[in-house]
């Protein structure tokens, strides 16, 4: 077991804890199955791994980390989005501990958490590899993106965008408001994901590949449907899973990479 | 972020992600800082052939650094040159933008950067 980066420092009022999700990524990545994966897909080509909604930076800081064992090499490129500018800050010094803690296996690149939508800030077609633990869980709304965020130490202007937030979130005020971003998924839980599958081809590069975390009520089988509708050479695999515990419903890891190649595993 | 980062960050607007004119972004007032990192030659040289080297030698004109070469110089080069090489690793890896802004030349909307981290939430006209 590779150990998990230390996240004390994070402010869970606001930031979203690592939970039993964020440890079935951890845990997906890291398995020999997956490394081999990683290993043969990047030989020769260091990637750049993008973790869109960070929360506390446990997943990036883990794969930052662990570079060397996840990749084979700590030439990797590494960067995170998040819509709540908490969450970047509790990122940066989430990853930067982990480099520190870890000075023989970290990847030294990292680019640095960066305040946006999903992966609207990086050019089309740069990213080989995107993690995403999303707001999953089903909601009657889900809460708008705040419209022009604050910086972390900038009160005044968090509480201006929470003043100007739609009536679709009339319920959500300051911490609870941001920590709604993190899990609220709309519809089916989907509605989030939803908009990250359908830009996936814009997004990923030509050996690309996204991890994205799904529970049962997200349906996985109609997601890997929808992304077999992406185009001929899409592939979905699930290379992760944790059953019913503690009060966590069946969590699942899907893989979803454009690829000419048939995986073993796919059946 | 790092100076590095601004070859991973383009316009956030959907109909810039067309335009040769969003990326890269323009730093703008920016306030950077030096952090001391050790030098690793290797990993450098890996990642240099992944950067937009044309991107990369604007930005760092744009951020008062010495001009960089027209061509990324070959490996074999830079291993013969510890100082460009130590210069690159000032640049690309040592340099933190903190505060300031980041502009696109497309649409002309600037991205504010506080405490090193940019904003790239679009106001609901943009979006
Ligand atoms: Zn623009």
């Amino acid at each position: 077991m590779l150990p998990t980066p230390d996240t004390s420092h994070v402010p869970f009022s606001r930031v979203y804890e690592p939970s039993e999700d964020s440890y079935l990524l951890l845990d997906t990545l890291s398995a020999p199955a997956e490394t081999a994966f990683l290993h043969a897909r990047f030989q020769g080509h260091p990637p750049l791994v993008l973790e869109v909604g960070t929360g506390s930076g446990v997943v990036i800081a883990f794969v930052v980390a662990q570079a060397a064992h996840l990749f084979g090499r700590r030439d990797i490129l590494a960067a995170g989005v998040d819509v709540n500018p908490f969450a970047c800050r509790a990122t940066n010094d989430t990853v930067r501990k982990a480099q520190v803690d870890h000075p023989g296996t970290h990847a030294p690149c990292w680019l640095g958490a960066d305040v946006g939508d999903l992966a609207a800030p990086l050019p089309p077609g740069k990213v080989d590899i995107l993690l995403f633990n999303p707001p999953y869980v089903p909601s009657e709304a889900l809460p708008s993106l705040p419209p022009d965020a604050a910086a972390p130490s900038d009160l005044a202007g968090l509480a201006y965008s929470l003043s100007n937030l739609t009536d679709r979130t009339p319920s959500f005020d300051g911490d609870s408001y941001l920590l709604a971003l993190s899990y609220a998924g709309g519809r089916d839980g989907m509605e989030t994901t939803s908009r990250l599958v359908e830009s996936l081809p814009d997004i990923l590069s030509a050996r690309g590949c996204a991890y994205i975390l799904l529970c049962a009520q997200n349906k996985p089988d109609d997601v890997k449907a929808r992304v077999g509708r992406l185009g001929p050479s899409w592939r979905a695999l699930t290379v992760g899973e944790s059953g019913n515990k503690a009060g966590w419903e069946k969590l699942q890891v899907i893989r979803i990479s454009k690829d000419n190649v048939r995986d073993r595993r796919e059946s | 972020m790092k100076v590095i980062s601004l070859n991973f960050l383009t316009c956030a607007v959907k109909s810039c992600k067309s335009s040769g004119a969003a990326f890269p972004l323009h730093p703008k007032d920016a306030e950077l800082v030096q952090d001391d990192i050790e030098l690793n030659a290797q990993m450098l040289l890996n990642i240099l052939p992944r950067l937009d080297w044309a991107a990369l030698r604007t930005n760092a004109t744009e951020l008062g650094f010495p001009e960089l070469p027209a061509e990324l110089p070959t490996r074999e080069a830079l291993e013969a040159d510890e100082k460009k090489l130590k210069d690159l690793h000032h640049l690309l890896v040592e340099t933190q933008i903190m505060e300031g802004k980041l502009v696109c030349r497309n649409c002309g909307h600037e991205y504010a950067i506080r405490e090193g981290i940019a904003n790239f939430l679009l106001p609901s006209h943009l979006v």
